[in-house]
């Protein structure tokens, strides 16, 4: 009998040992020890000599302490960081073990971190997501650039502000008193690079080779991009390049961090994913992070050495990101892996011209005759120069073997609530309208059908088949049996019937004005919309305002309001009813996906209802308490998405498999689909919002293997009815020792797994045994570097410069609306949020879990973006703390899905009136929701900013301006992670409790 | 030696625990089956659960260049799960009524996490354990399976204990 009997201890488990492996005598609700260290903290008892003062937690009293930033800047030699560096050489780089294995032709001009590719943002923002048009293979210069695109051009990146500008903000922390001799290091601490001019050796002895290197990141590791800086000349940073390249074989990403110590741990720009220790050449046609992306850019060697690290290993995709340049091939032959079925990518290796190793199976393929020409350069006998060898993301299309049935056409059908409830919020109005606008930009070809269902308590259907006069309402009210009252007009070709299309969707919103219906039968409708789709596939885009209450997958309100903040345990994140999830199923059986658009201010049991989006592939839209005259914020966010909703690139009966090199394996998929077989995705359609998340094991050693790869393919119809394969491959060095793991640990990627697993636990378990488990992750990463990759033990709680953020992420995870107690969070939110977590692409999710706080009254053109002629300032990102907020100032909280202007109670009346508009504080009106716009600078310079952090994520944020002392004030500082609420512990305490949790 | 009721429970356990034994063995097939990529995770759940109504027919475009259509062979034993669990309780009150008390309590756990296992289902509308949404997810897959060995293990030892029981019984009385 072919039963394999597989041990279920394996890495992706890893988040599940944690209660069970903790020793008996670590106690495992964080609650009880929450309450000790409140007290401890109080009292400070755990590091009697580090802290002068805790944190400030309390606005009123830390705002009024601030030295504006141009105010008063302190005196200082922009020397400072290449004096102290000879002195450094002594104590020497931290002690982390051998260097990586795997670095024989890195770069020596630093340290990763230095090297490493930044998030594209100003790709991003070139890319645009409208591109959809592929390039014609034929043409040479797509081929290189694919990859290349997102590089940015050195020195005019969002990551390089300048570095002494950076210092320069630093300055406006809080003023130090005392000696600084005798505050050396302490937290609210002199900018970096003076704690260590005049740092007496004596002070704090072990803690010094640690703060050295720890002083040295920020101020220095920006350098090789910039410009030359306004500051010292280029011959004045010569030195510091030479240290570090003396420095480079202590990986930048190993410096010890001594979290309590070091305050400012947020770098002034956006965080680049790290690099893969490759060979350059492998390097440069890597996978880019955006669209793939792994937790740890080091694979382990062996499932015990993953488990000793503690880190979880896995996979983030973005496989359908809109992409500016895309190589697209056509070829009778796709070449693959004739055992695996592996797509040839740039990671195989040639044996000769004429055979080909695959570099997942290793299996020695012949190339085909076909494959020795090669169209680029019209040359016959080089296939390693093919673009499906030089470009790891790569777009065939493909032949007939690819497709079971003819390509589908593009087929959308609405699904309309008309109750009164619905009629009420006015809803229909928007819709229809952004349709008409939107009507020929619907991607599609001449076969392209669209239908409209409305119902309530009953369904309505529309006759628009051609030759009517007018669009012909049909209603069925048996909605227990539901049938198709004239199945071939329902859904008619747009082209054909265009014009009775637009006539219905101009009568529509009057039509049902005066309804008095209550009742809503979603049920009925969807499986009236499943009849009517189930021969073609396609989309539904179902638009909802209230619990379905009526026919089969009626649901009950389960929330209780009274118990929101005081519950222990929040309940019903589970469906209530498997009706939605069997609907979704047979939808992807189908190739029918369903879009949930909700528009309700009441409870909509989002956790049953959710369901139908996502074993379909779909997504999900809330809008809470939507309304079109008493949320106008809400109105346009709803027109915006539903404008990107409409027009974006679509992709139909899609799969998606995820191959890796034999030994790892899939554990588990995060993100909207149906899971066909241990590693295909079914999605019926594919959208380029969607991220997903996998999470690996390691099941075989990965003994003398140099490079492990993952590849991903994604096979779909586009909305042109062709069949085609997008294939992404990612490759990873292999290491064998716990010090290098963790020299390649993605703080972000990690995050974001971690997220899309505690969204699982908390629907399984509990979500308070989500919550441990994401505070556990932390714990025990960080112990397992302190136990096994530190040599010499040092007080405080060191982390790795890698993972020095992942404290503070797991405590904004903590915080997030998904997953915080203690506050009232309505039970849709929740559960809201909990899907945007699992999926939205890592991107966007980071922005949600970590909002950025950018001070935005003094914005200047220095360092600026340059994108379509428009210049884009690059204000430094900000920690989130009330601290950071000065009466004087206005702040900009980007949270994903959401911005806020915060605007002090005294602040620069030049940017009220310059940028509001407004003569004074008092007159900034309450419900703000736009910025006029003027003809000044500051305007300008403002606008644009927003406009561009908007244009970065496919939804649209809505501005919210508020004042000091408006109602938004709370959600506002609800984001201030790193304070104290009420409930929820402030990021010092949080670190108290991890290291005492690591200590214990 | 005379045929008494214990004795003649004993060779009805023993008939029913070979019937276990097929189920436990066709547990481990079905989801050594999902496992190898040899079937859909649907059709494999629409198998094990008990189902009312037809499945709905399997997907069509997903084969892809792997395509192994799986057509389900076992349409006859739909739904063995509740079965199973009926069957082992069926002979467990037997036991109970023959008053062999060490031959129950040898089997008391089994039902206790029969019951547990029942219990705790996802949300479904109908009688049944796995979820296709869930039942891919590897750690379920390997409980699944794991659980398959350990009673396919039970079932085993506790046949030839019933042999020996009966064989006891009979020879005794």
């Amino acid at each position: 009998m072919a039963v394999q009997h597989s041990s279920p201890t394996n890495g992706a488990t890893h988040f599940h040992e944690h209660t069970s492996s903790r020793p008996p005598s670590k106690p495992c609700e964080p609650c009880c020890k929450l309450n000790s260290i409140l007290q401890l903290g109080a009292t400070s008892l755990l590091v009697p000599q580090c802290y002068p003062a805790p944190w400030p937690t309390d606005a009123p009293t830390s705002l009024h302490g601030y030295i504006q930033p141009g105010a008063a800047p302190q005196p200082m030699n922009p020397m400072v960081p290449n004096t102290y560096q000879p002195n450094r050489a002594p104590y020497g780089p931290p002690p982390t073990g051998p260097p990586p294995t795997m670095k024989p032709t890195s770069p020596p001009t630093g340290p990763p971190m230095a090297n490493a590719t930044p998030p594209p943002p100003k790709a991003d923002a070139q890319c645009g997501w409208a591109v959809n048009s592929p390039l014609s293979p034929t043409e040479p210069d797509c081929q290189e650039e694919d990859i290349e695109c997102p590089e940015p051009v050195a020195g005019n990146g969002p990551q390089a502000p300048n570095s002494y500008n950076h210092v320069d903000n630093k300055m406006a922390g809080p003023p130090q008193p005392g000696p600084p001799g005798r505050h050396l290091g302490h937290y609210p601490s002199l900018p970096p690079g003076y704690q260590n001019t005049s740092a007496p050796h004596n002070a704090t002895p072990p803690m010094h080779p640690a703060m050295q290197a720890a002083t040295q990141p920020y101020t220095q590791a920006p350098q090789p991009y910039q410009q030359p800086p306004v500051g010292p000349g280029p011959a004045q940073l010569s030195p510091s390049l030479a240290a570090m390249s003396l420095q480079s074989s202590t990986p930048e990403a190993l410096r010890v961090v001594n979290l309590l110590q070091e305050r400012n741990l947020l770098p002034p720009s956006p965080i680049p994913a790290p690099t893969p220790c490759l060979p350059q050449d492998l390097q440069k046609i890597n996978c880019n992070p955006e669209v793939f992306r792994s937790t740890l850019t080091s694979i382990p060697q062996t499932q015990s050495l993953l488990n000793k690290a503690k880190l979880p290993l896995g996979l983030l995709l973005h496989p359908f990101k809109d992409l500016s340049q895309l190589p697209v091939v056509t070829s009778s032959t796709i070449v693959r892996c004739r055992s695996c079925r592996t797509y040839i990518n740039p990671f195989v290796s040639f044996l000769d011209q004429r055979r080909w190793k695959c570099n997942l199976c290793y299996r020695v393929n012949d190339v085909p005759e076909e494959f020795m020409y090669n169209p680029v350069s019209r040359s016959y006998g080089e296939p390693h120069k093919r673009p499906e060898v030089q470009n790891a993301t790569i777009e065939f299309i493909a032949p007939s073997e690819y497709m079971l049935r003819p390509p589908q056409p593009a087929v959308y059908l609405f699904i309309l609530d008309v109750s009164h409830n619905a009629v009420e919020t006015g809803y229909l109005n928007v819709f229809c309208q952004s349709l008409l606008d939107n009507i020929n930009a619907l991607p599609g070809d001449s076969r392209t059908k669209v239908g409209f269902i409305t119902f309530d308590s009953t369904i309505h259907f529309y006759n628009l088949q051609e030759g009517l006069s007018q669009p012909q309402m049909l209603i069925v009210s048996d909605i227990e049996d539901i049938f198709l009252p004239t199945p071939d007009s329902l859904l008619v070709n747009l082209n054909e019937c265009k014009e009775l299309v637009q006539d219905l969707l101009k009568s529509l919103p009057t039509l049902f004005e005066k309804t008095m219906e209550t009742q809503s039968a979603l049920g009925s409708a969807l499986q009236a919309a499943f009849k009517l789709l189930s021969p073609t596939g396609g989309r539904m885009s179902v638009f909802q305002t209230q619990l379905p209450n009526l026919g089969v997958g009626a649901l009950q309100s389960r929330e209780d309001p009274n118990q929101r903040a005081s519950a222990k345990d929040i309940q019903y994140l589970s469906p209530a009813t498997d009706f939605y999830k069997k609907l979704a199923l047979d939808c992807s059986g189908q190739q029918v996906a369903v879009d949930l658009f909700l528009l309700s201010s009441q409870y909509c049991d989002l956790a049953s209802l959710g369901c139908i989006s996502r074993y379909s592939a779909g997504s999900v839209y809330y809008y809470p308490s939507y309304h079109h005259q008493h949320n106008p914020a809400q109105v346009e966010c709803f027109q915006k998405d539903l404008k990107r909703y409409l027009t974006r690139k679509i992709g139909f009966e899609a799969v998606m498999r995820i191959r890796c090199t034999k030994g790892l394996s899939i554990h588990t998929f995060h993100g909207n689909f149906f899971v066909r077989s241990t590693d295909l995705l079914s999605l019926p359609n594919v959208n380029p919002d969607a991220g997903f998340a996998v999470q690996m094991s390691i099941e075989e050693n990965l003994d003398d293997m140099q490079t492990v790869s993952f590849q991903a393919a994604l096979l779909y119809t586009s909305s042109k009815g062709e069949r085609r394969i997008r294939v992404h491959t990612l490759c990873l060095p292999v290491v064998n020792s716990l010090s290098d793991i963790f020299a390649g640990a993605d703080v972000q990627a990690i995050t974001g797994l971690l997220a899309c697993m505690a969204v699982d636990r908390s629907v399984t378990a509990s979500l308070s045994d989500a919550r441990d488990a994401m505070t556990n992750a932390s714990i025990d990463s960080l112990s397992s570097y302190r136990q096994s990759v530190l040599t010499i033990q040092q007080p405080g709680l060191l982390a790795p410069a890698c993972l020095r953020l992942f404290p503070l992420f797991i405590l904004a995870l903590l915080k997030q609306k998904a997953f915080r107690t203690g506050t009232s969070t309505r039970l849709d939110d929740r559960v809201f949020a909990m899907c945007q977590l699992k999926y939205q692409p890592l991107a966007y999710s980071l922005l949600m879990i970590h909002p950025a706080l950018y001070r935005i009254d003094d914005l200047t053109d220095e360092g600026a973006l340059n994108i379509n002629e428009r210049t884009i300032p690059q204000p430094r990102l900000l920690q989130l703390t009330v601290e950071k907020l000065s009466r004087e100032a206005a702040f900009l909280m980007d949270a994903g899905t959401v911005i806020y202007l915060w605007i002090g109670r005294n602040c620069n009346p030049t940017f009220l009136s310059q940028v509001l508009g407004v003569p004074s504080y008092a007159a900034v009106p309450d419900n703000l929701y736009l910025l006029p716009e003027l003809d000044t600078a500051e305007s300008q310079r403002t606008r644009a900013f927003i406009g561009w952090l908007r244009d970065q994520r496919p939804f649209f944020p809505s501005l919210h301006i508020i004042r000091d002392e408006s109602q938004q004030k709370a959600s506002f500082l609800q984001n201030m992670i790193e304070d104290r609420t009420e409930s929820a512990l402030s990021y010092y305490e949080f670190l108290l409790h991890v290291q005492q949790q690591i200590s214990k | 030696m005379a045929f008494t009721f214990a004795a003649f429970c004993y060779m009805l356990a023993l008939l029913l625990t070979a019937a276990l034994i097929f189920f436990a063995i066709w547990h481990i097939i079905a989801f050594d089956e999902l496992k190898t990529d040899y079937k859909n995770p649907i059709d494999q759940c629409n198998t094990l659960n008990p189902v009312s109504d037809p499945p709905p027919p399997s997907c069509v475009l997903v084969r892809g260049a792997r395509g192994v259509p799986g057509p389900s062979g076992s349409e006859g034993a739909r739904g063995l799960v509740l079965p199973e669990y009926l069957i082992h309780f069926f002979f467990c009150v037997m036991f109970f009524c023959a008053a062999e008390w060490l031959t129950l309590c040898l089997n008391l756990p089994l039902l206790a996490y029969h019951v547990w296992r029942y219990m705790s289902r996802p949300v479904m509308s109908c009688p049944g354990l796995y979820d296709p949404t869930t039942i891919m997810n590897a750690d379920i897959l390997a409980f699944c399976q794991k659980e398959g060995w350990c009673k396919l293990a039970f079932y085993l030892l506790s046949f030839f204990y019933y042999l020996y029981g009966m064989i006891y019984v009979l020879v005794s009385s």
